[in-house]
């Protein structure tokens, strides 16, 4: 399909601390990305474990509640915002401009400036913890009366929030900029790789809604510190606003979680089925459809606040909706891999879990997005187990899949296929006993972010707390995988794997510091 | 391609993406009005419109009918003593104006102002509730140790779907917020 040469001119790569500092290079900037997400992954995960600890019996042990609420709100803000975003990030940057024979992103100065503005975040989001009051302890979701009324550390969140928003739009300005204007001759927009295009599509999620997000927010501010009252009814604002505007953003916020793991996937499972992807063209219109929809369907987060029927309706059937162009996804995933000639590396493994998971992730989503159901579901542990069955298994394991697919063409080296696997099957195995029985908890009545719960629930809680530190013990596997393939390993050829298809695997492993100075020519 | 011409047309694609960006960050602000206009039209979270002057005209009063209508208050944050009136539960004819009086007691030492948001139920009656006069409709001072009777003027509107037998009217009394005090 494609014939290119990658040239290697004065291919000086600056040394130093400078070198991170002040890097322009996509390949570098995508490196910060991924450390920087991985950090974060294990910091959340540290704190996913305070949590799992405190729940693994009923009664206050280990920490005591204010600081519980503190836990469960910074773990999800920690993963939702500094992991899985700043990670899909770092993908983008890395594989977009080789994918479509780019030699850089589009705009690099304010790559690097994306990128520097997340440590000063995730340092506010942390200090936030050990200021008088303590960090924010509404929730992720930040609602308000709870947010109008916590200490100064809410105050830390939300200016952690402003300069997460902005690290993303500035980002994705540049990821769009990149797609449309930097691809090589020949690189048509239906002939992109499937993960340019969800990032292509992502990126346009995350212009919509974050700016709403960084609105709510500052609303938020204002109540709180300069006498407004969006949210405050004494002044004749509506708490339940804040949910409206916050959804409008958040539930957009999911599917800009999903759809680059989706891409990823579409990378991962043609390899290995050696095939090419089924449905290709199909695949391009579910995601347009799906980000479509995303924002006509945020009040499934509130059929309890009160509205009115015709809206509970509404937000219903668009919900189910939502399900169809995902099942094209899943079928077309499926399809490809039929009667292809498997192999299962740790790549194919990850992206076979990704879909067989997030599949059950799906199937609880579509039972919520049934009203009356939902008012039995709504903020119970069902809830929990829905959303780590997307993002966890949808959205982490995709990424998984992407670090071991890309692993020997960023460092040059093979992982470890042996302690791959080992990390592979304890991830998968650790992430069912945590979040399986939770579906039972949530319909036995276990609320989500409570210290304690009734005797009742004690069995599943114990098994789902061992889950989790397997689980989480798990990852520091991948740290090991890492670090061994950076610093050698069996020599990675250009290829890789066997006749993958893509620009970057027309470059050597490792690819130079610059690629395609001169774009090739795609047939 | 030149390079030049490509970095100009990557430097006007985002600025033109910002724009977008400053807009939907407005578009943000635009959901506040829009959602207390889409409020106040259906009448959800029970917020009845206030009156204007021409929709307050003489209602033709239904004889045939009965409307119960209850009254509540709750206090939060201010220290006052607010009861609702006498007769907690009033029968009314729709199209017939009635007045009770809440009493607001002052339990410090020093000038207090509160704002007292009203909440109607069920949110299909709340666009029939019309209120030609309320406390709630400005902000109530008290001084030191004081108590008022605070007078609510109400009429059912006729047009109230059949199926409502019973209308809430809930007073939710706050500290009026961030307002400097007229006397002290
Ligand atoms: C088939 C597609 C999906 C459907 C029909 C669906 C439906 C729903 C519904 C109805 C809720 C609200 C439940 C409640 O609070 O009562 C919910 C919550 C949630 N979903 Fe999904 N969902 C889907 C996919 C996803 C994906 C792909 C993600 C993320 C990658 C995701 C992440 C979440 C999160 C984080 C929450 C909980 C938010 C919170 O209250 O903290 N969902 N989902
Ligand atoms: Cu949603």
């Amino acid at each position: 399909m494609t014939s290119t040469v990658a040239d290697h001119h004065h291919d000086e790569v600056p040394k130093g601390i400078t070198r991170w500092l002040f890097t322009t290079n996509h390949k570098d900037i995508g490196t910060l990305y991924l450390w920087f997400a991985f950090i974060m992954f294990l910091v959340g995960g540290a704190m996913s474990l305070i949590i799992r600890t405190e729940l693994f019996q009923p009664g206050l042990q280990v920490v005591d509640p204010h600081f519980f609420n503190q836990m469960t709100t910074v773990h999800a803000l920690v993963m939702v915002f500094g992991a899985v975003m700043p990670g899909f990030v770092g993908f983008a940057n890395w594989m977009i401009p080789m994918m479509i024979g780019a030699p850089d992103m589009a705009l690099p100065r304010l790559n690097n400036w994306s990128f520097w503005l997340l440590p000063p975040a995730a340092l506010l989001l942390i200090i936030s913890l050990f200021v008088p009051g303590g960090g924010p302890a509404a929730g992720w979701t930040l609602y308000p009366p709870l947010s109008s009324q916590g200490g100064m550390g809410v105050d830390f969140t939300i200016f952690t929030v402003h300069l997460l928003g902005m690290s993303s739009i500035l980002g994705s300005i540049n990821i769009i900029a990149t797609i449309l204007n930097m691809r090589a001759p020949g690189m048509t927009l239906m002939k992109m790789p499937l993960f340019v295009w969800t990032w292509l599509i992502t990126a346009f999620l995350l212009l919509a809604a974050i700016p709403v997000f960084a609105g709510a927010v500052t609303m938020l501010l204002t109540d709180r510190h300069f006498g407004t009252a969006f949210f405050d009814p004494a002044g004749g604002g509506d708490p339940v606003l804040f949910q409206h505007i916050f959804w409008f953003f958040g539930h957009p916020e999911v599917y800009i979680l999903i759809l680059p793991a989706f891409g990823i996937i579409s990378q991962v499972i043609p390899t290995f089925s050696r095939k090419p992807l089924f449905g290709y063209t199909s695949m391009v219109f579910a995601s347009v459809g799906i980000a479509f929809l995303s924002f006509i369907v945020w009040a499934h987060h509130m059929y309890t606040v009160g509205m009115p029927l015709s809206g509970e309706l509404f937000f219903m059937y668009a919900t189910m909706l939502i399900a169809i162009p995902t099942g094209v996804k899943i079928f077309n995933w499926l399809a490809t891999m039929w009667r292809g000639s498997m192999t299962f590396e740790t790549p194919m493994l990850y992206a076979i879990a990704c879909v067989a998971l997030f599949t059950v992730g799906g199937l609880t989503g579509l039972t919520m997005s049934i009203t009356p159901a939902d008012f039995q579901y709504h903020d119970t542990y069902y809830i929990v187990a829905h959303f780590h069955y997307t993002i966890f298994a949808g959205s982490v394991l995709g990424m998984l899949a992407g670090v071991y697919y890309w692993l020997p063409k960023w460092t040059g080296h093979m992982y470890d296929e042996t302690l791959g696997k080992w990390h592979f099957w304890l991830t998968v195995i650790g992430f069912n006993i945590t979040f399986f029985p939770q579906h039972f908890l949530g319909l036995a009545g276990m609320p989500r972010r409570i210290p304690d719960y009734a005797l009742q629930f004690a069995d599943f809680n114990q098994v789902s707390t061992i889950g989790a530190f397997i689980m989480g013990f798990a990852q520091l596997i991948l740290l090991v995988v890492v670090v061994k393939a950076i610093r050698g390993g069996k020599e990675a050829s250009s290829e890789v794997w066997e006749n993958p298809e893509g620009l970057e695997w027309t470059v050597p492993s490792p690819p130079p510091y610059h690629t395609f100075a001169t774009p090739p020519q795609v047939r | 391609m030149k390079q030049s011409s490509r970095q100009t047309r990557n430097r006007r694609l985002a600025g033109w993406l910002s724009l977008w960006v400053v807009g939907m960050f407005g578009f943000g602000y635009a959901l506040v009005p829009l959602y207390n206009i889409f409020c106040e039209i259906t009448g959800l979270n029970g917020k009845s419109a206030t009156l204007s002057e021409a929709s307050a005209a003489p209602l033709e009063v239904d004889k045939s009918r009965v409307v119960t209508v209850e009254f509540a208050v709750n206090v939060s944050g201010i220290p006052w003593q607010v009861d609702r009136p006498e007769t907690v539960r009033l029968r009314v004819h729709p199209g017939e104006p009635v007045t009770v009086r809440y009493s607001a007691h002052s339990l410090t030492d020093s000038l207090t102002a509160g704002q007292a948001i009203p909440s109607i139920s069920p949110a299909r009656a709340a666009r029939h509730f019309r209120k030609t006069e309320c406390f709630c409709f400005t902000r109530q001072e008290l001084q030191a140790r004081e108590s008022r009777m605070m007078p609510v003027t109400f009429v059912v509107d006729p047009a109230l779907p059949d199926e409502v037998k019973t209308i809430t009217l809930s007073y939710a009394v706050y500290p009026a917020p961030d307002v400097k005090l007229t006397s002290s």
